[in-house]
């Protein structure tokens, strides 16, 4: 059973008797403090005070410092405090307690609301700025390395790259085509509902046709491989930072853009167009498939129409985009991990900054290439 | 009340652990008396950290117990992490702060879940904290990724120590420091060790720690404690390895002169 802590005051005249008893440790921690508080404005009043602790069962930090506390803010003003009947055990804690906490501790000041908000306006227009740099700089870097690997070949890390490409390629293929079969039938769907009502669902295939093959393939394979490819790597690449890994292969000599980034977004460049070319052929056959079984169209027809509706000039403009996506999300991805910095925190806030950005890229990119297509009349 | 030498804080008997078809403690036994500093030692991969590990839970055991009889607690609880983690303080040997809150707020975060303390108490206490490991208080506000390895280390025994437990587990506490910086940390702990009347737990390989800190040490080899006792007991021991730990080469250095 442990002694619940009391501290009893008597005032005799300008002279104030504390008697502190029971137990002065962490468990009590709130009803020391408020024992402490009701103390505090008597203490204050008093011109000298004495502290009996021949009462204490039990002393840690937490009582020690308070007691100190409390008569050393009396000593401070000049008045005459002292401890009477510490047991000797407890000598050693009150005696580190009276050397602590010595500097007054410097508050921050509080910041005026409408400064604060416009630092936080510039530091952002700063932020944004350096971030393009970022990513202008990992850009550069990735095509010096590119450059002195093409002049010598053998140092271009085929394994690495081979590897990556079966885990952002061939290991991605399932959800991909998945995700892309749903969203053609889906379009499909929508498309022959609405049609319908003047009689235009035959036109369903021009649109299932054109849209696959020009944005949505490549656009919803982009969003995907920026969620599931783009996160690994910030997050790779991060935690190799905080591991210091990459400052160890720089001492080796060996330049981190080289061994890890290049073959990286080697494999991301190549296993993009090969998706989204799966991609798009899944949603035109989700797109057939939804056709078929809800509009009643047969395969055979579908075909035909798709035949008249596309060309080979929209299934480039589709496959164009894609490695120029893939550039897009790797930069994004590997300068992002390379920003990582000490914190676990950091890891999460950078992989989660890599996934925004390279979406919000993809999609900027995409408007950029329509406007492209569209004034070369393609 | 009174703490007397000779209670026991910890008692292992009969503890197993094993991973796989690998038994790293076999049928070990180990009292822990209050108000001492054991050191444990033993050979790389003898399973020290894994019995420190076990001890405070981390580790599933097969056999055997490991029974504390804390201040406060009536009689000797089964291994309860829940109800035993406010009596200890661990120190992990890379120091385990965490990354994104600041040394003061590590610090605080036991204090802060487990009392009601006003935030000046708190900031107060870590402060203290601080000044009592050898930090100073402007040391608080960095983060653990911009201190030094030592800075770190003590750091990490203030949030070890923030919720004055009785028995400190310490992990290899002076690797990594140098030989002035050890030496240091060692007078660190044992001054604490006083002021605090603490129990510690501590594995180590640095002889100076042994000889200059430790009132007993505990020797494990092949799963099990060959030998324990204090430094001049390890000095006459004649099993093999505590031979060559003890009166080897390197250890020469390590004794201290005879005044």
């Amino acid at each position: 059973m442990i002694p619940v802590p009391i501290l009893d005051s008597t005032v005799t005249a300008d002279r104030l008797d504390l008697a502190a008893g029971g137990s002065w440790t962490a468990a009590h921690a709130d009803v020391l403090e408020r024992l402490i508080d009701a103390a505090a404005p008597r203490v204050a009043d008093a011109q000298r005070i004495s502290l009996d602790m021949a009462g204490v069962e039990g002393l840690d930090t937490i009582g020690a410092w308070l007691l100190e506390r409390l008569i050393r803010r009396s000593n401070h003003d000049g008045k005459q405090a002292q401890f009477t009947g510490l047991s000797p055990r407890y000598r050693g804690l009150m005696e580190e307690m009276h050397a602590v906490n010595l500097q007054p501790r410097a508050t921050p000041r509080a910041a005026n609301r409408l400064l604060a908000a416009l630092d936080g306006v510039g530091r952002a227009a700063a932020g944004l700025m350096s971030d393009v740099l970022t990513f202008l700089a990992m850009f550069g870097d990735i095509s010096l390395a590119l450059g002195r690997v093409i002049l010598h070949p053998r140092r271009f890390r085929l394994t690495s790259t081979v590897y990556q490409l079966y885990r952002v390629g061939w290991r991605a293929v399932p959800i991909m085509v998945l995700i892309t079969f749903l969203i053609g039938g889906i379009i499909a769907q929508q498309g022959i509902f609405h049609f319908r009502k003047f009689g235009a669902d035959a036109y369903v295939v021009d649109m299932v046709g054109i849209l696959v093959l020009r944005e949505i393939g490549v656009l919803l394979v982009s969003i995907m491989i920026a969620g599931r490819s783009g996160s690994s790597y910030t997050a790779e690449l991060g935690a190799m930072k905080m591991r210091e890994e990459i400052d160890a292969l720089r001492t080796m000599g060996f330049d981190p853009v080289e061994v890890l980034i290049l073959p990286r977004i080697v494999a991301l460049v190549c296993a993009l167009p090969i998706l989204t070319f799966l991609g798009s052929m899944a949603a035109l056959y989700g797109g057939g498939l939804v056709a078929w079984l809800y509009g009643g169209m047969s395969p055979a027809v579908f075909i035909a129409r798709l035949k008249e509706a596309i060309s080979v000039m929209h299934f480039e403009v589709g496959m164009i985009k894609a490695p120029f996506m893939a550039l897009a999300i790797g930069v994004v991805a590997c300068s992002e991990g390379l920003n990582v910095r000490g914190s676990a925190e950091s890891l999460g806030t950078q992989t989660t900054t890599s996934v925004v950005k390279s979406i919000f890229l993809v999609i900027v990119l995409d408007g950029l290439f329509a406007v492209f297509f569209a004034s070369i009349g393609m | 009340m009174d703490a007397t030498v000779d209670q026991v804080v910890i008692r292992a008997r009969d503890l197993t652990v094993g991973f796989g078809e690998q038994t790293v403690l076999d049928h070990l036994c180990f009292d822990l008396k209050r108000g001492e500093i054991l050191g444990v030692v033993g050979a790389s991969g003898s399973g020290k950290s894994v019995l420190l590990r076990t001890v405070i839970g981390l580790v599933p055991k097969r056999a055997g117990s490991v029974a504390f009889f804390a201040n406060g607690l009536d009689g000797p609880t089964a291994q309860d992490v829940h109800a035993m983690s406010r009596h200890w303080g661990v120190l992990f040997q890379q120091g385990a702060l965490f990354s994104s809150l600041t040394v003061r707020q590590n610090i605080q975060f036991p204090l802060r879940e487990y009392l009601s303390l006003s935030d000046r108490l708190l900031d107060e206490m870590a402060t203290a904290k601080l000044e009592m490991v050898g930090l100073s208080d402007r040391d608080g506000d960095k983060f653990p990724s911009e201190i030094s390895g030592g800075m770190t280390k003590r750091a990490a025994l203030a949030r070890a120590l923030a919720l004055d437990p009785e028995v400190v587990f310490l992990d290899e506490p002076t690797s990594g420091l140098d030989p002035i910086s050890a030496g240091d940390f060692d007078a660190l702990i044992l001054t604490l060790q006083q002021t605090l009347g603490l129990t510690v737990f501590m594995v180590t390989h640095d002889l100076d720690s042994l000889h200059t800190v430790c009132d007993r040490v505990a020797v494990l080899a092949e799963g099990k404690v060959v030998a324990e006792g204090p430094i001049p007991v390890m000095l006459a021991c004649e099993h093999p390895w505590v031979k060559s730990y003890f009166r080897g080469r390197r250890s020469r250095v390590a004794q201290p002169a005879p005044n």
